[in-house]
Formats: C-alpha cells, structure tokens, sequence
C-alpha cells in the first residue's frame, strides 16, 4: 500500500481509485455541515455576545476581543473541512482500511474475519443531516474503528456487506 | 419453616457458610485495632446481659444466612455448559458455555488447604469477572476441573467424567534459590525497600511525631511486599507442566494456585529482561491471555533463557524468540528527537511466526504477537513524528492488548502496515481449531 490519497479526493467522487488499486471513499458532506454548524452556533453567538457586552461596558477598544473567538471560528471552519476530507475508507478484498487526521494521522487495517459485530448508530442531530455511523468491533478492545459520516444507505450497505463477509472469513480468537 | 426448595445439580462443600463468618469478624478486628481505647471502653461498657442478647440474635441470623445461602447455591454440568445458581434473595444463574471457557483455575488458599477445600476460578471469554466455585472438596474441584476442560476439549462427553485429570509431564521447576537471586537482583525490589525505610524517616524528621511515619510508612511497606516478600511467596517453587488441556502452572508457598492455559489462547509473549539479570542470561517469561488467564500473567518468574525458549515452543509452536531478536531493527537515528536517549531500545521485527517488538533500555521486554493472533493493525503518527518522518505501529490482540512498534520510518511503517495485514490473514488460515483435541 503506498501513500493513501490525498485529501482531495473526498465525498465529491463516488470512490477514487490508487495506483495500487484501492478504492478509496470519502464521507459525506454533511458530516462537514454538521460539524461547521455546531461549531458556528458555539462560537457565533459567542462572538456576538462578548463583542456587545465588552462594547458596552468597557468601550469599544476592548471589544475588539471579540476578534478572539471570531478568528478561532474562521480557523475552526477550515479545521473541520481538512479533517472532514482526510477521513477515508477503502474495502478491499480482505481487509476495511480506515484513514483519518491531518496532524494526527491514523490508518487502521481491519480484516473482515476478526469482526465480531458490525454497529450502525445515528444519533438525532446526525438523522437531521441524514448521516449514520459504522463502529467495528473486533476481540481488541483497543481496536478503534469507526467511521463518522456515512449515508444511512452506504452505512446499511456497508454493514451488510461486512457482516456477510465477517461470516464467510471468520476466525476465532 | 419449610426450607426453600433446592436447585438441582450439585451442591457445594458445607464448609462454605463459615467463611462469611469472617468478614464480620475482620470489620470488628479493624474497628479494634484502629481506635484500642475506645474499643476497650466500648467493651467495658457493656454489661453481660446486652452481649449475650447480641449474640443471641446475631448468631443464629449469621448462621441461617449462610446456610442457606450455601442451600441455594448450585452447580450443574450438561453437555455444553456449567451452570451455576446462586443467591437467595436475588437470583442468578450463569450459564457458562464450555466452549468459551479460557482457564480454569483451583486455588488453594491458606486456610482452605488446611480444612482440605479448594476453589475453582473460570475464565469465560468476553466477561471481565470471573466466575467462582467456592468452596469445593479438593478431590472435587480437580475432578470437576478436569471434567470441564475435557469437555471444553470436545471430548466424547460420556467419557468426560471418567478420564480424571489429564496426565501431565512437568516441564520446569524454577528453583528456589534462583528465584531468591533473581528478585534480589531486581531495581523494584531495593528501590521499594530504599523508599520505605527513606521516606517515614524524613516524615518523622520533619514532622517531629511518628505518626504521620507511620501513615506513609504503611503503604510504602505494602510496596515493599509486593515487590519482595510476596511475589517471593507467590512465585515459590512454579513448576510449568505440559498436558493434553494445556500448560499447568503450579506456585506458591502459603496459598497454592493452580492454573491451565489452554493451548491456542495465548495472544501475546513478553520476555522482561532486567539489567542485572542480562549478565546471567536470565528472562522472565509473561502470557497475554485472551479473557485475563492467568492473573497477572506470568508463565515463568525466572528461568535461563534457553529453558524459557524451551517452554515458549510448547505455548507457542514455531515460535523461536532467538530468531525474533535476530530479526529486529533499531529505530533510525532521527528518533532521538522524539525519544531522547531511550530511543535506543526500540526495535523491531518480524518473523515467518510472529510480529515482534523491543522497548525499553535498563529493562528490557520483548513483546511477540503471532499473525494469527493479530485482531487489527493500526498506523499513527504525531505532528512531531512527521516533522521527523518517523510512525507508530499498533498491533491489537485478542486480550485487550496493543503492541506497537514505535518510532518506524514512515515509508517502512506503511509497508509493515500492509505487510502485516496480510501476514495475519495468511496466518490464520493455518491457525488450529478452537477445539484442540477433535
């Protein structure tokens, strides 16, 4: 496996294709939505509140500091968007790969005969932007596979897919 | 009063109910010791009368609790479980597959070796508490032991019964003076005694009153115990015997434990070398076993590493610990910026059997994952790490365990990735049944 694609290669496509042959997927654009509209609704109002209430208090040079939470908004916003497009999965003939991060960058291999249960959850804010989650579950605890983000349809489609491959390549501990 | 109709299958040994008699006892002991003058006034206070009446009502309600408790309490072994019923007020069944039955332990605590009693602890895949039979004759509990891993087995269940325990042929018997030397060679052993006799002193100096010493010399001097006297206790006279349901380990002095490793359970070998035992070509030898086995894990306290090779063979078949260290890699030189000075101990390789990884410099610990064993293989890499392009690789196992092998080139790390993916599958193809003797 070489370098996995880079991040560019999001949910635009249906599935890129590498060098080595692997089909790499992105996740949803909601799942950016989502998380640029909880951040917008945390630090926004934040914004707004701390810019009137030192304006009006303490004059309007200190509520310059405003400026403060908004330059953490505007630098959150492309945070999320290269971390959005760095999450990637690709499942190959054997194995799911998952890769994810920008500064801390993960890539877990999981081959399908060590899953013991395939998770699908989709929490209210998630239904509201139509995404759904995969949790794999192998024996390791410590194994962290998930992947945030999905279409419930590509969600449903992945577990089915894993599970019936789970089965046909089981292996016990 | 009609006594509640007992559940079916076995009961346990009758002196079972007495062992609760101890807890109240310990709590008025701790109550005595901790404040003696109130507890005397206490004692002195009270008049005949209010002691007998206590005794009186106390005694008897003791008593029916605990034997009925043990009436209630039940085991029951059918063809593809053991059950186990318990509690009077609530009840519980566990129905224990035998199939997912990881070890089965017969410990023998101090005061049950002299009433001639034992208990049997059962390890069940996927539970983090383990299952106790207690108390049992001892002739009993190594019976049933045997019957149970016979069964777990997938021998003929008409047979189980009668086969009785497995015949065993011991493997090693470490030493007691070896065992002596080794713990008095190690860091933690003096360092604990170094800081139980340093610390209440400088307490006591700066305090002026040995009290708080005394505070802060009690748990230094449990450390003390850990470390020395008791694993000295614990580790006595270890015999390692091999038989058909697994690897016996055998130890103790006071309380004797018993335990089996059921071969094809264990996901993970560590082979600690500390600094003063690497001029004698000591090692001690731990498991990972999947579900906790054996507590604490150690297969071998001390041994001679060609002794430890010897054993490592049975545990784990092809696997060669030699070939592994021939087979390691030091970590580039550039690590020393992540890691200063102790980079030098990590290192790692990997074998036609095993993915092995070295860390650790004064005490060193070689960790050997077989690929059949390897549950998922994980990549990671820091800001820092980049900058120096330098990754982690993280291996999980079946007994909640990672190991990684840290500090890779990156390029390399990315090929071992891939490489080990393969390896895993690959090798668990070849892997045995989980029934070892069908």
């Amino acid at each position: 496996m070489s370098q996995p694609a880079g991040g560019e290669t999001g949910a635009q496509s249906p599935g890129t294709v590498t060098a080595t042959g692997e089909r790499w997927r992105g996740v949803e654009r909601g799942l950016l939505r989502m998380r640029r509209t909880l951040l917008a609704a945390t630090l926004g109002p934040l914004t707004v509140a701390l810019g009137l209430v030192l304006g009006a208090t303490a004059g309007p040079a200190w509520a310059a500091l405003a400026a403060v939470p908004l330059a953490a908004l505007v630098w959150g916003l492309r945070a999320i968007a290269r971390n959005w497009a760095s999450w990637r999965y690709a499942e190959r003939d054997d194995d799911l790969l998952i890769a994810r991060g920008v500064i801390w960058r993960g890539l877990t291999v999981v081959p399908y005969g060590r899953m013991q249960l395939v998770e699908v959850t989709s929490g209210p804010l998630e239904r509201h932007f139509g995404l759904a989650r995969v949790q794999l579950h192998t024996a390791a605890a410590t194994t962290d596979a998930h992947i945030p983000g999905l279409a419930p349809e590509e969600a449903e489609r992945l577990r089915h897919r894993l599970t019936e491959l789970g089965e046909a390549r089981s292996a016990g501990l | 009063m009609a006594l509640p109709k007992r559940p079916e299958g076995k009961r346990l040994h009758p002196v079972t109910p007495w062992r609760r008699a101890w807890a109240p006892l310990a709590a008025l002991f701790a109550f005595a010791a901790q404040d003696p003058e109130r507890a005397r006034q206490g004692v002195e206070n009270l008049s005949v009368t209010w002691l007998l009446a206590g005794v009186a009502v106390l005694l008897p309600v003791a008593a029916a609790y605990g034997f009925l408790s043990w009436w209630m309490t039940s085991y029951l072994v059918t063809d593809t479980e053991l059950r186990i019923r318990t509690g009077l007020l609530f009840r519980r069944v566990a129905h224990i597959r035998l199939d997912r039955l990881q070890a089965i332990d017969v410990s023998r605590p101090l005061l049950a070796r002299i009433v001639g009693v034992a208990k049997l602890k059962l390890d069940v895949v996927g539970t983090d508490k383990k299952d106790e039979l207690a108390f049992l004759a001892e002739r009993e509990a190594v019976a049933l032991r045997a019957e149970l891993l016979a069964r777990a087995a997938g021998m003929a269940p008409e047979a189980a019964p009668e086969v009785g325990e497995a015949p065993a042929h011991e493997l090693v018997r470490v030493d007691t003076r070896m065992l002596l030397v080794s713990l008095l060679l190690l860091g933690t052993t003096w360092s604990a005694l170094i800081a139980a006799a340093v610390f209440p002193a400088l307490v006591w100096w700066a305090s002026g009153s040995p009290w708080p010493a005394l505070a802060v010399a009690v748990p230094l001097l449990g450390g003390v115990w850990q470390s020395g006297l008791g694993r000295f206790l614990t580790e006595f006279d270890w015999a390692v015997a091999e038989s058909p349901d697994g690897l016996r380990l055998d130890h103790g002095l006071l309380d004797r434990a018993h335990a089996t490793v059921p071969p094809g359970r264990v996901q993970a070998v560590r082979i600690v070398e500390p600094w003063l035992w690497r001029r004698r070509g000591w090692v001690r030898v731990e498991l990972d076993v999947a579900a906790g086995g054996n507590e604490g894990g150690v297969l071998l306290p001390v041994a001679e590493r060609e002794v430890a090779r010897g054993v490592l063979g049975r545990v784990l078949p092809g696997v060669d610990p030699d070939e592994a260290v021939a087979a390691l890699t030091p970590v580039p030189r550039r690590a020393r910026w992540v890691v200063p000075l102790w980079w030098r101990g990590y290192g790692h390789g990997v074998t036609e059997t095993v993915f092995a990884s070295r860390r650790g410099l004064v005490c060193r610990r070689l960790t050997l994952v077989p690929h059949a064993k390897v549950q998922s293989v994980r990549l990671s890499q820091g800001p820092w790490e980049r900058f120096h392009g330098l990754a982690n690789v993280h291996v999980d196992h079946g007994a909640n365990g990672t190991v990684a092998a840290r500090l890779r080139d990156a390029a390399e790390a990315r090929v071992v990735v891939a490489a080990q993916a393969e390896r895993s599958r690959t090798g668990r193809r070849e892997a045995r049944p989980e029934r070892w003797l069908t």
